[in-house]
């Protein structure tokens, strides 16, 4: 098979130099006893910081190609494979005992499978071409499939097609035909590759253990270590949909934690579940992206006024609407700080990196439970597969996470009351839950009496509570930690804002640059010092993915007026436009 | 405390602000006399509910109460049942709440076979929104919103449940205090998600809807009263009973004193029965309708749940994933 690998060919000629950004080599996997049945692509464009050339992408079209290339692979690294090859018979001539699907094996990888053979057979079959000839096509087929993924165009390679298989019109139209095929199915199963992450040089990374970890799993790990801190189970509660679903796989993995799955019927029912465990005493997560957040949003309001602990996890892509489920975008920060009906404030907190999705699901549940409020947690999307060194959290010594005790029943008929009694710091009222005597009590959407927790629809009460509810959001930045640089010096004539996944090329573009680097973990209430820290340069650039909200929000709260550096492509940061435009900045000359 | 608790145990201080003569007032009295007679505790009981004048119940009854956002009362409901198997949650909605905006809830909710008490008010209106036609409403039914009368197919409570997969399901009428707080009674024991339909008249916005079946003078010949293993007899000294009609796939009226023998004998266990009595129009069959015990959702979930959800490892025992490496 392997002098069919027409691909490698195609890849490594001048049509495909016009690939942005990416130079692509392909070569023949060393050391397999089966012939080349496997290529693989190594794809590089900013220098990043992990090793040397070990490849990005491994497609293994049997399991012997698996096993001898994956000792090469990154961490993190994608994985294809063609489940049609998988065959008992084949899985024990690789020398496999157990199929390396089920099990860990590929644990720190992507992996994609599919029915490659099949599909592409299917794709084929109306050209009339013998077995094998169609067999031959699954390697255009696969990388139709790539192409999406990297979201490359299939214009150059159908070209190439045309014209290197120009006399045999029918294996060239076949040809075309599965490049389609699997481009198209790229796209229905919604796949993306996990972008690379830019991450501090091993240089600078501080000593202790590491593995690699993708956001989905440092942020189910969070999810459950806040769970062990609080000594309370977890019940998450989701409905599918790109890409927040690897989450919910992965929790499903950390059940002798105390973690429990529920996939819901629809978005509203999977938020609803979760503020009806969050009543009953376990802690309530659901997870979802832009548009499933949006059917969430009156429930988000249900668990305001009904002062119950939740945390909201949203994996934001590309919008409006259904908009681009497979790109990374930062565009859901007004949804998720302003996107309610009403006066309506929710604590929002941003990971910025896959490793920071376990902290940031720590803190999320920490302010949950502490306030007794839903809080937001955005994650850029591409962080659910991208995988990064991680230093392994030492979670025994982490604090514990208090949550507010019941009180004392006293005897008196005064139980409604109790539940309201809310802690003068923290404006967090007790976590009182069905079961518990002497404290039966009614709760709800209504607006409440503040003190007595009946319906009231008393003007004067309104204006309290809904001060109230503010109050108590403002009092999260009471207990978060001072805004702190990530880099340079507290004065100067440029810091650079950030929030999010743009940690890695903004830290290393104002690593180069020189300029001071803030990057901002808490969205809403943001950190008290914020402003003063900001005040010492003159000016203040904001990059993200997104038309301008973080920018908009520190108009807003702080009364500043920042540059914004917008990108919306689906592609994250480069160093280098970070560099040119805070170079730009520096001269006046931006534009 | 090992007192029995009464009724008015189960009343709260709050001022029921339900129109006076809605219907909602027997069903809120029935309620809290079945609690009493089932020897509930007010701490281990929980309703849950939706938006619309029947979910204003919870206010009213002196437990723990949600009363959530509209239509998604059982997914609220799920979670705490999910979160806590040992409460004794009730789910209170309206025929808005719970088969127009809730209507996938509900459906979901009853195929899960969550362990539920769904009590549905069905008056065929939206009343607190002052009277528009609901999903129940009959095609013709005149209101602010179809001053022509709605050209809607209604939808039938019962023919919805049974299609998602409900287990039980029963009818009562709010204002028939025997027959509903028997009904409520066994609706409360059912060890899984049980839907009760009641009957509830909206005074105000559509009056004397089910009056056809609810009249007194006329119950005897206008209700068929449902016990399993007994026959469907009815009218004046029971002397007429419901058969089957093998031509017409239907049920029909039968004198019992002359054919006893045509007379159906009630299997609460038997769909394709309940199906068919869903759908009789005259008598109206009322009472358990189907009941098929099965495994409840919450029950399915701790033992699928390989430490029934007990912290039984450490996050330290997963942290370091399959391959760790240390820098110096």
């Amino acid at each position: 098979m392997g002098s069919q690998f027409a691909v490698s060919t195609a890849l490594s000629g001048r049509d495909f130099a016009t690939f942005p950004d990416y130079p692509a080599e392909i070569r023949a996997p060393a050391g397999t006893t089966f012939g080349v049945s496997a290529y693989q692509i190594n794809l590089g464009g900013e220098p990043i910081t992990t090793a040397g050339d070990a490849p990005d992408v491994l497609v293994a079209f049997n399991p012997a190609a698996l096993k001898v290339t994956l000792p090469m692979l990154h961490p993190g690294a994608l994985i294809v494979l063609n489940n049609d090859s998988f065959t008992p018979r084949s899985l024990a001539k690789a020398g496999y005992v157990d199929d390396p699907r089920d099990g860990n094996t590929l644990d720190q990888f992507q992996v994609v499978t599919a029915d490659i053979s099949h599909l592409n057979f299917e794709a084929v079959r109306a050209f009339g071409l013998s077995k094998s000839e169609s067999g031959r096509c699954k390697n255009f087929w696969t990388l139709g499939l790539l192409l999406w993924m990297f979201d490359r165009e299939l214009e150059p390679v159908e070209a190439w097609i045309r014209r290197r298989l120009a006399d045999s019109p029918a294996m060239r139209d076949a040809n075309i035909a599965a490049l389609h095929a699997g481009h198209a199915f790229g796209e229905t199963a919604e796949l993306s590759a996990s972008l690379p992450q830019l991450s501090v040089e091993p240089a600078q990374m501080a000593p202790g253990e590491y593995r690699s970890v993708t956001g989905a799993e440092a942020l189910a790990l969070g999810i459950a270590a806040a769970g062990e801190l609080a000594d309370r189970p977890v019940l998450f509660c989701s409905y599918p949909i790109t890409p927040s679903s690897p989450l919910l796989h992965r929790l499903t993995r950390l059940q002798e934690l105390g973690v429990g799955t529920f996939q819901a019927e629809d978005e509203i029912a999977a938020i609803c579940a979760a503020i009806g465990a969050s009543y009953g005493g376990m802690i309530g997560v659901t997870s979802s992206s832009g548009p499933g957040i949006a059917l969430k949003t009156e429930a988000m309001g249900l668990a305001v006024n009904a002062e119950l602990p939740l945390l909201i996890v949203n994996w934001q892509r590309g919008g409006p609407s259904t908009g681009l489920p497979t790109k990374t975008e930062q565009s859901d920060l007004y949804q998720a700080v302003y996107g309610r009906n009403a006066d309506t404030p929710i604590p929002v907190l941003a990971a910025g990196s896959s490793g920071e999705c376990f902290d940031m699901a720590v803190e999320g549940i920490r302010i949950a439970l502490r306030h007794m409020t839903p809080v937001i947690l955005l994650v850029d999307g591409y962080l659910s597969n991208a995988s990064e060194p991680w230093l392994i959290p030492i979670v025994e010594a982490l604090a514990a996470i208090e949550s507010n005790a019941p009180p004392e029943v006293s005897g008196g008929p005064g139980a409604q009351l109790l539940a309201y009694q809310r802690d003068p710091a923290s404006l967090g009222r007790p976590w009182i839950t069905p079961g518990m005597p002497g404290l039966v009590h009614r709760t709800g959407g209504l607006e409440k009496d503040y003190v007595t927790g009946h319906i009231s629809y008393d003007p004067d009460n309104h204006q309290r509570m809904t001060e109230f509810r503010q109050a108590k959001v403002d009092a999260v930045a009471d207990f978060i930690p001072e805004q702190a640089l990530e880099l340079g010096d507290e004065n100067g004539d440029m810091v650079v804002v950030g929030w999010g996944s743009t940690y890695g090329p903004i830290y290393q573009a104002a690593r180069r640059t020189g300029a001071s680097f803030v990057h901002l973990r808490h969205i809403h209430p943001l950190p008290r010092n914020l402003r003063d820290l900001l005040a010492g340069f003159d000016k203040v650039l904001v990059p993200e993915m997104n038309n301008g909200q973080l920018a908009t929000l520190l108009r807003d709260k702080l009364g500043i007026q920042p540059i914004s550096f917008c990108k919306v492509s689906g592609q994250p940061f480069r160093i280098s436009e970070l560099v040119g435009r805070i170079e730009a900045e520096r001269k006046g000359d931006a534009s | 405390m090992t007192e029995q608790l009464t009724a008015k145990d189960f009343a709260t201080s709050q001022e029921v602000r339900w129109c006076p003569g809605c219907g909602d007032y027997a069903i809120l009295k029935a309620v809290t006399q079945t609690l009493a007679r089932a020897g509930a505790k007010p701490e281990s009981t929980v309703f849950v509910s939706g938006i619309g004048c029947a979910s204003r119940l919870p206010y009213y009854v002196e437990t723990y109460g949600f009363h959530t956002i509209h239509g998604r009362a059982p997914a609220v409901a799920t979670g705490l049942k999910l979160a806590n198997p040992d409460l004794d949650v009730w789910v209170v909605t309206g025929d808005g709440d719970g088969l127009s905006i809730g209507g996938n809830h509900l459906l979901h909710t009853l195929r899960r076979n969550a362990g539920l008490k769904i009590l549905l008010f069905n008056n065929e209106i939206y009343g607190l929104t002052k009277g528009q036609y609901s999903p129940t409403s009959r095609t013709g039914t005149v209101s602010p919103s179809s001053p022509a009368g709605s050209i809607d197919t209604p939808v039938s409570p019962g023919q919805f449940a049974l299609g998602a997969g409900a287990k039980f399901y029963a009818r009562a009428i709010d204002t028939d205090k025997r027959g509903l707080g028997d009904i409520l009674l066994q609706a409360h024991a059912f060890d899984g998600a049980s839907f009760t339909e009641v009957f509830q008249n909206c005074i105000v916005y559509n009056e004397d809807v089910f009056a056809a079946f609810t009249d007194r003078k006329d119950a005897a010949n206008t209700q068929l009263h449902l016990i399993h293993g007994e026959p469907m007899l009815f009218g004046d000294n029971d002397g007429k009973g419901i058969r089957f009609n093998p031509e017409t796939y239907g049920l029909e009226e039968v004198d019992a004193t002359e054919s006893p023998g045509d007379v159906l004998i009630h299997d609460e266990r038997n769909a394709v029965l309940a199906r068919l009595l869903i759908d009789l129009q005259s008598p109206v069959a009322l009472g358990v309708i189907y009941r098929q015990p099965a495994e409840s959702f919450e029950q399915a979930f701790y033992e699928h749940h390989p430490t029934r959800m007990q912290c039984t490892k450490s996050v330290a025992d997963f942290i370091k994933g399959p391959n760790s490496w240390t820098v110096e």
